[in-house]
């Protein structure tokens, strides 16, 4: 930056510092008319008089002195390079540098900022739309279904055809049909991402859940204290993710402290968990229930359970998986939930028997219940949670009571019927 | 293969290259089309594809997309700019069905754009069809 901007510079920080003209020249001893040629570059300053003025205004003389560095300038041209539908004037670009280094600063900034997102933006479309491994699975898949397809509707709709050729599609079509098995399951646990948890880097709560996950959904360490910050969360990657992990162990720590582990073995001792039941004993709500029996350590419970809290936009907000169970990644799950219709009945506790529909028939009994999150003053409207636990039912109990029928979300949901259906399935579009 | 060589007789003279590297659709195809009376040759590689096209002199062309070396859609490319093969019938199979596929294959010069998994009778009707259009024209 040239020198000759120190004018403008002090001009800019009189302004900032609310002196008049005439005020600042007389605490440094000059006139008015001289400050007001220094402070248009008109006449160049240095020495005493600088350091003076740069006391009267509580900044370093090398501020004023000082020119811009060379990034803001470059940030600030190609902020004018990008701009689309404006000119920027900029020739002037280092006197409005000069003049409004804040302003300036926060273009720069934004700039730079709009990049890295735009940058960011990029990357993630490219992954979803030029997904290799996704794309190489579904090209797998399609060609061996396109190779079954036009052998057996050879073998079907062929009348005469020698008995060497019918050998040779019989063993295509065998080859083909374990091809797809491999493919279908390749391309299954692809999607459902259950293993490889490096590739959910990048969605905090996925990150959380993976980290959960990695522990069991139970942590010794903070049973009997109420302070998570004893959970090391360095092999986290990003601060939104360490953010969320560290709200839900603090719900840990809370419910540990509520519900202590010895005593809530002793509670469950050979019976079935009574939510309500456990609720008056310790004197928690039942959403405390909830999630503690979702956090006890494997062999408690004489049954797989799962957890989904959600908010009452209905984001999954936490889940923990159940086998069986499907648990939509990017939200967006079945609104016949007992967790949403918790929702519309707060402080309700509910229990369900239900059946995921196109899964493995197999039934679970939900516990779902909404609370409200606490209050910030009087008249305003709370705003709910609602909490699902999900248990798996034991082999031989299915069938002794009524079981509503569920689906995991709209896109993969068979029920063409169901009336509250979002979007069609694509499993109806004949994938 | 002697049923084979049955319909193979009336129609000698019109071959048609099979451009595919999944044997087993491959098979499945030359299977039809033999019985059509086509004369049918195959190759699974995309990189030599278009000089294979060139030594072969087909009537018609079946191009898969993914092809090991060498994209279908790259063959493509390549073919139209040579001036012999410019109006070569160039039916084109994909497992990637996207408008925007669609929209890069007519761009290429693609004659016909078909997606898996297909039907034997919708790749008949194809090849058929851009045979009489290549022979009216």
């Amino acid at each position: 930056m040239r020198d000759t901007l120190t004018g403008s510079r002090i001009r800019e920080r009189r302004q900032i510092a609310g002196l008049r003209q005439a005020e600042l020249a007389r605490r440094v001893g000059i006139s008015a008319s001289y400050l007001n040629l220094i402070e248009h570059n008109r006449r160049r300053i240095g020495g005493k008089l600088l350091v003076d003025i740069a006391s009267a205004l509580a900044v370093e003389p090398s501020l004023l002195t000082q020119g811009l560095e060379a990034t803001l300038i470059s940030a600030l041209r190609e902020a004018a390079a990008d701009a689309v539908g404006q000119q920027a004037e900029v020739d002037s670009l280092e006197e409005f540098a000069g003049r409004f280094p804040g302003w300036a600063a926060v273009l720069a900034q934004m700039h730079r900022r709009v990049v890295s997102l735009e940058r960011t933006v990029e990357t993630l479309s490219d992954r979803l739309t030029h997904d290799p491994h996704l794309a190489a699975s579904m090209h797998e898949v399609l060609s061996t279904a396109a190779a079954i397809r036009s052998t057996a509707a050879i073998l079907a709709e062929t009348q005469e055809i020698e008995p060497e050729w019918q050998d040779r599609f019989h063993r295509n079509l065998h080859q083909d049909a374990e091809r797809l098995a491999d493919s279908s399951k390749s391309l299954v646990a692809y999607l459902d991402d259950s293993d490889a948890a490096d590739d959910r880097r990048g969605v905090p709560l996925e990150d959380a859940e993976a980290f959960f996950e990695q522990r069991g959904h139970h942590f010794p360490e903070m049973e009997g204290s109420e302070d998570s910050s004893a959970i090391d969360l360095s092999e986290i990657d990003s601060a939104a993710a360490k953010t969320v992990t560290r709200g839900l162990l603090d719900v840990y720590a809370s419910d540990a402290k509520a519900m202590p582990l010895k005593a809530v073995k002793t509670a469950l001792a050979g019976t079935e968990p009574d939510p309500i039941k456990l609720a008056a004993q310790f004197s928690v709500d039942i959403a405390t229930v909830l999630r503690r029996l979702a956090a006890l350590p494997d062999g408690v419970l004489s049954r797989p359970t799962g957890l989904v809290v959600c908010d009452a936009s209905g984001s999954i907000l936490f889940a923990k998986s159940v086998p069986g169970f499907a648990m939509p990644r990017f939200g967006e799950a079945c609104p016949l939930w007992p967790l949403f219709q918790a929702l519309n009945r707060p402080l309700v506790p509910i229990r369900k028997r239900i059946v995921q529909l196109g899964r493995s028939a197999a039934e679970f009994d939900c516990y779902a219940y909404a609370w409200p999150q606490a209050m910030s003053g009087y008249d305003d409207a709370p705003v709910y949670r609602s909490v699902m636990l999900v248990r798996a039912v034991e082999e031989g109990g299915q069938g002794g009571q009524p079981v509503a029928r569920v689906g995991p979300s709209c896109r993969v949901c068979p029920n063409a019927d169901c009336e509250s259906r979002r979007e069609p399935s694509i499993l109806s579009e004949g994938f | 293969m002697g049923i084979l060589s049955r319909g193979g007789m009336k129609h000698m003279s019109r071959k048609v290259l099979l451009i595919e590297d999944e044997p087993n659709i491959a098979e499945a195809i030359r299977f039809l089309l033999t019985r059509e009376g086509w004369q049918v040759e195959t190759h699974a590689e995309g990189t030599d594809a278009v000089e294979v096209i060139q030594g072969a002199n087909p009537d018609l062309v079946i191009l898969d997309v993914m092809l090991p070396g060498k994209s279908g859609m790259d063959i493509l490319r390549d073919l139209r700019e040579l001036d012999d093969l410019r109006g070569l019938p160039v039916l084109m199979l994909t497992a990637r069905g996207q408008l925007r596929d669609r929209e890069m294959a007519e761009s290429a010069g693609v004659s016909r754009f078909m997606t898996k998994p297909f039907s034997n009778a919708e790749v008949l009707t194809a090849v058929r069809d851009l045979h009489a259009q290549a022979t009216q024209s």
